[in-house]
């Protein structure tokens, strides 16, 4: 019987765009926009807040089916 | 006269009688289903059951969905999509034949430089932040507390649960006499704690009363729904992690911080998630109890969505703060259930 070891074969997805990384990114993106909205500190946070979610929930949807 | 004994083997004559008896009952079902089939088939229409005939598993599934995604795309996702033309248009329900312009990004513009909405949104804040907060935590002690399993601990659950099976209409209404300074019971008892005079605490008009008004109104009528979910998440523990960590002699305080807790957490989180969306979108309860007053230290965006949409008829402008409102829970729920995944990976 012979004892050979199962090949992993190695994804030639970039290792930058796994979706481990990549979702922490749009997930802090999306935080940041969410308390960009609610802060009442300073209303040009307030005008940036909505693009911010909007990129960060963008970037989710799509990085979300990136291969692990 | 005292019922004589069955002997066993007489017994045994009764029960396979009565299996013989099922298995006719059950033949003579079967075969009037069979023959009610057969009718059903040969009474369908030949061209109509060759197509059904033809068609694969797969497809028969997707016949029998169509409806409800037909359904679910009329309702749910076509509202959607004109909500986001609308938001790009000058357009207004009470102007039906007026000529609708695309102004771009302008309504989006003009919501996000105004600095009411931007007021709307903390008040928003406030009352989500102290909802959640004060839900989760007496929502969890009480589960803690019911699971104990005490006498007429499912009388409590009962009572617990009442404000949740109430009307908001109802709630509101009847808070909103318990809040009368006048009459009002919850005045009378701070007054009888404080000593402060009853007709001074006016709840519902004063500035820094009123948003905490909203907030134990809230918490009294939805704390038995978080509580609900922990009790779930509560009982799901097995006992015998409990057991185990007694033969270590772990402490009660251990045992509740290494394995209650972090068992919990995921039906806490999903709590959470539920109450977060459903107070960030709360509009019933603010409407009836204050109307988003005293001025509008209480105009939570909901509040401020209907006066722009039903009151200034700014269509347009309404659906475009509707959407981004729908960007914000969309974004935070797509971050809580990613969290609660890696909570139950756990």
């Amino acid at each position: 019987m012979s004892m050979t070891k199962p090949v992993k074969r190695k994804s030639r997805w970039p290792a930058w765009a796994r979706r481990g990384l990549m979702e922490n990114i749009a997930t802090a993106l999306i935080a940041l926009g969410f308390l960009m909205l609610f802060q009442p500190f300073a209303l040009s946070l307030y005008t940036y807040s909505f693009i911010t979610m909007l990129a960060g929930t963008v970037m989710f949807i799509i990085v979300s089916k990136f291969p692990e | 006269m005292t019922a004589r004994p069955v002997p066993p083997l007489a017994r045994d004559a009764v029960q396979i009688n009565s299996i013989v008896e099922t298995i006719q009952v059950t033949e003579v079902g079967l075969t009037m289903l069979n023959r009610t089939a057969d009718s059903v088939a040969r009474a369908t229409p030949e061209p109509l059951a060759r197509k059904v005939r033809g068609i694969s598993d797969k497809g028969l599934a997707w016949l029998f969905i169509s409806p409800t995604i037909l359904l679910l795309l009329a309702i749910n996702i076509f509202p959607l999509f004109w909500a986001i033309y609308l938001s790009f248009t000058n357009y207004r329900a009470n102007r039906p034949g007026e000529v609708v312009k695309n102004l771009g990004f302008a309504n989006y513009q003009r919501i996000l430089g105004d600095k009411d909405i931007w007021i709307a949104m903390q008040t928003t804040a406030h009352f989500v932040f102290w909802t959640i907060l004060l839900q989760t935590v007496i929502g969890f002690t009480l589960a803690w507390l019911i699971d104990r399993k005490f006498r007429g601990h499912a009388f409590w659950t009962t009572i617990i649960l009442v404000p949740m099976m109430l009307s908001p209409a109802v709630v509101g209404n009847f808070w909103r006499f318990l809040y009368e300074p006048q009459i009002g019971l919850f005045a009378y008892a701070i007054s009888f704690v404080t000593g402060i005079p009853a007709t001074h605490i006016e709840m519902l008009s004063n500035v820094s009363l009123a948003p905490w008004s909203i907030v134990i109104v809230d918490t009294w009528m939805w704390t038995p729904y978080v509580m609900l979910i922990c009790l779930a998440g509560l009982r799901s523990i097995p006992e015998y992690i409990y057991e185990a960590a007694e033969v270590d002699r772990a402490s009660n305080w251990r045992q509740f911080w290494s394995i209650t807790l972090p068992m919990a957490l995921p039906f806490i989180m999903l709590a959470v998630l539920f109450r977060g969306i459903e107070n960030f979108k709360m509009f019933d309860m603010v409407n009836l109890l204050t109307g988003g007053g005293p001025g509008s230290t209480t105009e939570v965006a909901s509040i401020t969505l209907k006066r722009q949409a039903f009151e200034s008829w700014r269509t347009g402008y309404s659906s475009a703060f509707a959407i981004i409102l729908f960007v914000a829970v969309f974004g935070l729920a797509n971050i809580y259930v990613k969290a609660l995944n890696k909570v139950k990976q756990r």
